[in-house]
């Protein structure tokens, strides 16, 4: 038995949610008195991944081939499968991004496997009992479920678990998995990356706005502020709703859920469709001119004004701090 | 071009959530229930695709017979005709297994979903579907342009979107942009009466996750309120303080 987790990479490198997974697959393999195993499907340095041992992975897998470079479900659902049961592992550990939730369920299907998408916290382990914690009712609640299965499939949600470094490398080792041709039916004919943004599931910061700003034409300011703290930009539904922004800028229960240390809501009301995809951020800043909005119920700190005003004073604020910094 | 898409029966988006028996049940008292938003985004998109005579659109839902209005609903923005299989919707797997069963014995071109429903949110049916027929499936789609043999689509990923080709048939989870939630009219709920909406009755499946109890999160403390021209504090405040930047 051990633990396998499938380390993820964005372009050859890690990102932090990958390194909060393998903290938390290496709490699991602990739990179970057992090895921590990692995979990685495509073109990563092995000086990359052999960093993974940083954070209680003792092995990792290496699997690379043209066919490989870009992330196809099928097949890389195929070959996580294959590694876990040649290593005998039966918890399966991935992050709750985009392209783990596609994942998830089908190796679920492929391993016979209960997966606890939307994990945020540690799976408890009494008498053979196997819960864990999960978001439910986007962000209104939480479900405690219990595995059943002899394996497990869990997608643990960004910024819901703290990195630990042990300091310990991981041996690297090349994997040679089969795959189907039929793996290989959906094509990817082109990516387009936004490489100067930062992406808003697993984004530390997010600097969110909404109708006060009174049109698109204003979110110059809340671009700057985002920029100053390194955060990602977002949006309330009907902002996005009036093509002011993206809809992948949409935070809320139609929309994406977040999970960010802080989070900013410049201009937002605080609907309980929208308070539902942020409730799990850990710190909340308000500011909105109307003192009655709902969003001050949930938040940990707030500035009644006009953002007009407050948001230029911030950002000049933020300045003035990163320079004595 | 036959298009299935499966629908589920969710809270309204509005609603306060709330359990009971030591918050191990749902509280449903005074709870509407609608169709779930992802789901008629995807419903909306079908019947795009088959306007004009150019398909069929089928709508399956895993449900008891409380779900037959939500079900109406989408007979009523446009459906062909409707399945649902009589049973409570245990978990994500089981409702993929029943739907993928139907599907084995009345194959579609394309399968959609929401991307995920709003009350478990899992976006595990496509997936589990894609697995159980051995379909490709791809999730949180933007984007799905259909032409003979095959689709495009764009996906959401981190940081970016990526564009995708499909030969049919596949299983998508749809997102917005795909296209907007169509409205019923009139003609649409009267013909939504008379429409077919067959019982299916469920197979026997083991399942492999149980929900034991539900917990609502912390309530937050008193907001701290920093006056407008002191902006400088509050940076202060989420540095020393709060310790987030």
């Amino acid at each position: 038995m051990s633990v396998l987790i499938y380390a993820e990479n964005a372009g050859g490198k890690f990102k932090k949610s990958i390194f909060e997974a393998v903290t938390y697959a290496r709490a699991i393999a602990d739990q179970n008195k057992t090895n921590l195993v990692a995979i990685s499907i495509g073109d990563v340095s092995k000086d990359e991944l052999a960093a993974l041992g940083k954070y209680g992975a003792e092995k990792v897998l290496n699997v690379s081939g043209d066919k490989l470079k870009n992330f196809v479900n099928q097949a890389y659902a195929s070959i996580i499968a294959e590694a876990a049961k040649k290593q005998g592992a039966d918890i399966v550990v991935l992050s709750n991004t985009f392209s783990g939730r596609g994942l998830a369920p089908r190796l679920g299907v492929k391993l016979q496997a209960g997966v606890a998408d939307g994990a945020v916290a540690l799976p408890e382990q009494n008498g053979g009992k196997f819960t864990i914690k999960k978001t439910a009712f986007s962000g209104k609640a939480f479900a405690i479920v219990e595995l059943t299965s002899a394996n497990k499939v869990i997608a643990l949600v960004p910024n819901s678990y703290k990195v630990v470094e042990t300091g310990g490398t991981a041996q690297v080792e090349d994997f040679a998995a089969e795959t189907k041709d039929s793996d290989f039916r959906a094509i990817i004919k082109e990516i387009v990356r936004s490489t100067d943004k930062i992406s808003l599931p697993d984004a530390e910061i997010v600097v969110s706005a909404g109708r006060g700003l009174k049109g698109p034409e204003n979110w110059g300011m809340v671009e700057e502020l985002a920029e100053l703290l390194g955060a990602a930009t977002a949006c309330s539904k009907p902002v996005s709703d009036a093509g002011w922004r993206p809809h992948s800028e949409h935070v809320g229960q139609t929309g994406i859920a977040v999970s960010p240390n802080l989070y900013i809501a410049i201009g937002i009301s605080g609907a309980i469709q929208h308070l539902a995809g942020i409730s799990s951020s850990k710190v909340i800043v308000v500011i909105n001119k109307d003192p009655e909005a709902p969003f001050f119920k949930v938040a940990d700190y707030g500035i009644v004004g006009d953002a007009f005003e407050v948001v230029p004073q911030l950002i000049a604020a933020v300045k003035e701090y990163k320079a004595s910094a | 071009m036959k298009i299935l898409v499966c629908v589920s029966n969710v809270p309204d988006t509005t609603t306060k959530i709330t359990f009971t028996d030591n918050n191990t049940q749902f509280n449903t008292n005074g709870v509407q229930f609608i169709l779930n938003p992802y789901d008629e985004i995807a419903l909306s998109r079908a019947i795009e695709l088959t306007d004009g005579g150019k398909g069929e659109v089928t709508v399956i839902n895993v449900g008891e017979v409380n779900t037959e209005a939500t079900i109406r609903k989408a007979l009523a923005i446009g459906a062909t005709d409707a399945i649902r299989i009589n049973a409570k919707p245990h978990d994500a797997w089981y409702v993929a297994y029943q739907i993928a069963e139907y599907v084995k014995a009345n194959p579609f071109d394309l399968i959609l979903t929401g991307r995920e429903s709003i009350d478990y949110n899992g976006s595990k049916v496509a997936g589990m579907l894609g697995e159980l027929l051995d379909l490709p499936s791809v999730s949180i789609i933007k984007k799905l342009d259909a032409a003979d043999k095959e689709a495009t689509v764009e996906r959401e990923i981190e940081g970016g979107k990526e564009l995708l080709t499909i030969p049919y048939p596949f299983v998508a989870g749809t997102a917005e942009g795909v296209a907007e939630p169509k409205i019923p009219n009139m003609r649409g709920i009267m013909s939504a009466r008379t429409k077919p909406l067959a019982v299916v009755e469920p197979v026997e499946v083991k399942t492999y996750s149980e929900v034991l109890s539900y917990e609502t999160p912390a309530p937050r403390g008193q907001v701290k309120l920093v006056p407008a021209d002191e902006t400088a504090k509050l940076v202060e405040l989420l540095h020393t303080e709060a310790r987030v930047i």
